[in-house]
C-alpha cells in the first residue's frame, strides 16, 4: 500500500532527541534487589529513622502485599516484576561527613541539566531555591539558610524526618493515606527522598522553590515523597522537574506528592515532567505512577496545579484538590503530550466538600506518532458543598492518524445547588494552518511548534516564567518528526 | 531569463484535472491580471504555485528565477521570493502576530544568510510596515487572523507581504469582502510596495481593484488554460460583456 506523505514523514523524521539522556558516571552505594520487610527495614535503617516512620512504612507494605495492581487506566502496563527493582540507590560522596561539599561530578550533572546547586550572589528575591535529588537522596538543597530566616522550611524530607518529626508527622499520609492505591502504598513503605516544605503564618516565600529530581542509578525505582504545608495566610510557588538517562529497560518512579493549604493560604505547584520517554520504538522509558493531592483545608484556601507532562513511556497522575475549607479553590492546568509509542492516562478529581468551593480544570492533550493520551477526571459535589462551581475545559489536538486521544470525565453531583460545565473539543493539526505557516518561510518543524504552544498557550502561561519558556522549548522537541 | 515561466502545467486536485496545460510567463516589473469565470482554475493556479500539498502537478515545468519551482517545498518558495495574499487566510489560535511574523521574517534573513533582527530591530520593522496598510497595533498583537474582520484580515495579508518583500507577489481575491475604503488602504498598500524589480499578480472577478493596482498585462482564465492575453482595455471588455463572448470566440 502506498503510504500518505503524511505517514512517509512521519516515520522518516523521528529526529526529536532526548536531550537530557546521559549518565553520571559516579559511584553509587545500591541495596540488593528486591523487596520484603527486609529491604523496608534496610531503607529505614539507612536512613536512620525514628520507630514511628519504619513502623508507618511496614504497615503500608504489608496492605501493599494484599493489593493487585489496578487495570482500570486506559493504559497497557506491560508486568512488573517488583523483586527484579532496586529500591535505595545514594551516590556515594567522598565527604560523607562534610554535607557543605558535594561530589564534583553531581555539581556537573546538574549544571549540564541547566539546575544550578551553588548560590549565586543574593538571589533570594525572585530566584530559585532548588532540593536536587538524585536517585533515592537529596544532594542538595539551595538558599536554605535564607528562607529560614523567615521561618520558611526547606529541606529534603529525610532532614525534616530528624529536624522536624512532629510536623512530618502530623502531616504526613494525612493527605494520600498509606491505603489510597497501590502505587501509593508502595511509595509508602520504600519511599527514599524529596522535599519539605513549611511556610508559616503570614509568610510569603519570596522566591520560586523547587525539586529537581533524576533518575541515575541502573535498575533502579524512585520513589521520592513531597510534602508542603501552607499555614494560614502563606504563599509559595513550587515547582518540579525531571529527567533520566537513556536506557532500554523501563525504569519504576512512583511518587506521591502531598500539600496541606490552611485558611487563605495559596500554593501553586507547576510541574515540568521529562522524564526518559522511551525510543522510538518504545523500548525502555520510565513508568511514571504518581499520587499527587492537595488538601484545600480551611476557609479560602487555594491551590493551583500546573503541569507540562512530555517525557515518560507511561504516566499514570492525577494532581487533585480536595476542597475542604469553605470557598476554597482548586484549579488544574495540564499539557499532556505523547508521541512514539508513550501512553498517558492523567487528569485530575475536584473533590467539593466545603460551601462556595470553586474547581477549574484546563487539560490540553496532544497525540502524535502511535501514542495514546487520555484525560481522566472526577468532579465530586458532596450534599455539604452548596453552591459549588466546577469549569472543565479538555481540548485534545492529533497529529497523524496513528495515535489516540481519549476523554474520560466522571461527574457526581450530590448538591443540587451545584454548577458545573463540561467543555471538550478534539481537533487535527490542521494542514491549512502548517501551509499558511510554510507559505511564510517557515517550516513544518517550526509550524508545530507554533501552533502547539499556540495550542497549549493558556496553560503555559500558568507557569512561573523561566519553566514558561523551558516548557516550550519541550514542547517543540518533543514533537519534532511527528507532522508530514 | 525570465522571473516565472510556466510551461504546459497539468494539475489536479484528487481525481479531477483542474489546470489542463497553462503556460505564463512574468518578466520583472510587470504587474498581471488573471481572471476568469468561477471554477476556471484561478485559486488552484495561486495554491500549485506555492505548493499546496492537496494538488499533484501532473505535467509541465515551472521556473522562478531560472531554478525548478516545483521540486521546492512550500517554505523555499517563500524564502526564494514568492508570496501568497490568501483568499481566506487562516487563523491560528494562540499564536501573536508578532511572533508569526518573526519567526516568518528571521527564517528568510537565514535562508539569505543574514542574523536574525533582535527585538527592537524587528518591532521597528514591524511598526514601519504596519503604517503601509493603516494597522492597527493591537491586532499585530493579537493571535493569527483570529476575531480578525473580513477586511483586516486582508490588509494583514498585505502587511505580511510588506515584511517578506517578495519578489512575486500573487494576491488571490484580494478585493472580495473589502469596503471601498480598504480596498483603498489594500491597493495603495500594494503599490507602494511595486518596484520595477518585482511582479504581481493579481487575481480577480472585478475591474475595481484593477482601477487601483493597474495591470498591464490580462490573461482570461478558462477550463484551466490562458484562453486570451491582452492589455488593460481587456478588463473594461469583460465587466461589460462578461465571459459569454470569449467562449463563443473559442467555439465553446
Amino acid at each position: 500500500m502506498e503510504k500518505s506523505p503524511d505517514q512517509h514523514i512521519i516515520e522518516e523524521v523521528t529526529s526529536g532527541e532526548y536531550k537530557h539522556g546521559f549518565v553520571t558516571d559516579i559511584e553509587t552505594e545500591v541495596i540488593p534487589r528486591g523487596l520484603s520487610e527486609e529491604v523496608v527495614r534496610l531503607i529505614s535503617a539507612k536512613k536512620e529513622e525514628p520507630e514511628w516512620l519504619l513502623e508507618f512504612r511496614l504497615k503500608a507494605f504489608r496492605y501493599w502485599q494484599t493489593l493487585e495492581t489496578p487495570t482500570w487506566a486506559h493504559l497497557n502496563i506491560p508486568e512488573i516484576d517488583y523483586q527484579d527493582i532496586i529500591y535505595y540507590a545514594a551516590p556515594k560522596t567522598e565527604s560523607d561527613e562534610n554535607q557543605e561539599e558535594i561530589d564534583p561530578e553531581l555539581l556537573k550533572t546538574f549544571d549540564k541539566l541547566g539546575i544550578p546547586l551553588e548560590e549565586r550572589d543574593r538571589l533570594l528575591h525572585g530566584g530559585t531555591a532548588v532540593d536536587a535529588v538524585m536517585d533515592s537522596v537529596s544532594v542538595k538543597t539551595t538558599y536554605k539558610e535564607n528562607l529560614a530566616e523567615l521561618g520558611i522550611i526547606f529541606c529534603s524530607i529525610s532532614e525534616a524526618v530528624k529536624e522536624h518529626p512532629d510536623l512530618v508527622r502530623q502531616y504526613l499520609g494525612s493527605v494520600v493515606p498509606y491505603r489510597d492505591n497501590y502505587f501509593a502504598a508502595l511509595n509508602c513503605a520504600v519511599f527514599s527522598d524529596g522535599s519539605f516544605v513549611y511556610i508559616p503564618k503570614g509568610v510569603r516565600c519570596p522566591m520560586e522553590l523547587s525539586t529537581y529530581f533524576r533518575i541515575n542509578a541502573v535498575n533502579t525505582g524512585q520513589f521520592e515523597r513531597t510534602l508542603i504545608v501552607a499555614d494560614d495566610d502563606s504563599y509559595v510557588s513550587y515547582l518540579e522537574g525531571c529527567t533520566a538517562p537513556i536506557r532500554d529497560k523501563s525504569q519504576l518512579h512512583a511518587a506521591i506528592v502531598e500539600i496541606v493549604v490552611n485558611e487563605r493560604a495559596e500554593v501553586k505547584y507547576s510541574t515540568v515532567q521529562n522524564w526518559y520517554p522511551g525510543d522510538k520504538n518504545g523500548k525502555g522509558g520510565i513508568y511514571n505512577f504518581v499520587s499527587k493531592r492537595c488538601l484545600c483545608k480551611g476557609y479560602r484556601s487555594k491551590v493551583s496545579w500546573t503541569q507540562v507532562e512530555t517525557g515518560s513511556a507511561i504516566t499514570w497522575k492525577y494532581p487533585s484538590c480536595v476542597l475542604q475549607g469553605d470557598e476554597s479553590v482548586g484549579e488544574f492546568y495540564s499539557v499532556a503530550v505523547t508521541n512514539n509509542h508513550q501512553q498517558a492516562d492523567t487528569g485530575t478529581k475536584m473533590i467539593h466538600l466545603g460551601r462556595n468551593t470553586k474547581s477549574t480544570i484546563v487539560s490540553k492533550g496532544i497525540s502524535a506518532g502511535k501514542s495514546q493520551n487520555s484525560y481522566r477526571g472526577l468532579v465530586r459535589v458532596a450534599s455539604s458543598a452548596d453552591n459549588a462551581r466546577n469549569h472543565s475545559q479538555c481540548d485534545s489536538l492529533l497529529m497523524g492518524d496513528a495515535c489516540g486521544a481519549h476523554t474520560f470525565p466522571y461527574i457526581d453531583i450530590n448538591n443540587n445547588t451545584a454548577m458545573v460545565e463540561h467543555e471538550a473539543t478534539t481537533s487535527k493539526i490542521n494542514e491549512e494552518q502548517l501551509f499558511y505557516c510554510q507559505q511564510r518561510g517557515i517550516s513544518t518543524e517550526e509550524a508545530v511548534g507554533l501552533i502547539v504552544n499556540g495550542y497549549a498557550k493558556e496553560v503555559l502561561n500558568k507557569l512561573p516564567m523561566e519553566f514558561a519558556v523551558e516548557a516550550q522549548k519541550l514542547l517543540s522537541v518533543s514533537l519534532e518528526g511527528s507532522v508530514g | 531569463m525570465h522571473l516565472l515561466e510556466i510551461k504546459n502545467l497539468h494539475a489536479s486536485i484528487g481525481d479531477k484535472e483542474i489546470l489542463k496545460g497553462l503556460n505564463l510567463t512574468i518578466d520583472e516589473g510587470e504587474i498581471h491580471a488573471i481572471m476568469g469565470p468561477n471554477g476556471s482554475g484561478k485559486s488552484t493556479l495561486s495554491a500549485v504555485l506555492t505548493g499546496h500539498p492537496a494538488y499533484t502537478v501532473t505535467e509541465g515545468e515551472v521556473y522562478f528565477k531560472g531554478k525548478n519551482l516545483l521540486e521546492m517545498p512550500a517554505e523555499v518558495r517563500s524564502r526564494e521570493g514568492l508570496f501568497l495574499s490568501f483568499q481566506y487566510p487562516v487563523e491560528i489560535p494562540g499564536v501573536s502576530m508578532v511572533n508569526f511574523m518573526r519567526a516568518a521574517v528571521n527564517e528568510h534573513r537565514k535562508y539569505r544568510g543574514e542574523a536574525p533582527l533582535n527585538a527592537s530591530e524587528f518591532l521597528k520593522l514591524m511598526r514601519e510596515k504596519r503604517a503601509l496598510v493603516e494597522l492597527d497595533n493591537k491586532l499585530a498583537n493579537r493571535s493569527v487572523n483570529e476575531g480578525f474582520s473580513g477586511g483586516e484580515k486582508k490588509r494583514n495579508e498585505i502587511f505580511q507581504m510588506a515584511m517578506l518583500d517578495p519578489v512575486l507577489s500573487i494576491l488571490d481575491e484580494t478585493d472580495s469582502g473589502l469596503d471601498i475604503d480598504a480596498l483603498r488602504i489594500v491597493s495603495e498598500g500594494v503599490n507602494k510596495i511595486h518596484t520595477p524589480q518585482k511582479a504581481c499578480v493579481v487575481i480577480t472577478h472585478y475591474q475595481r481593484l484593477l482601477d487601483y493596482i493597474k495591470p498591464s498585462i490580462v490573461h482570461v482564465l478558462y477550463q484551466g488554460k490562458i484562453v486570451k492575453t491582452a492589455g488593460f482595455e481587456l478588463v473594461g471588455e469583460l465587466e461589460a460583456k462578461g465571459y459569454d463572448w470569449i467562449k463563443q470566440e473559442l467555439g465553446y
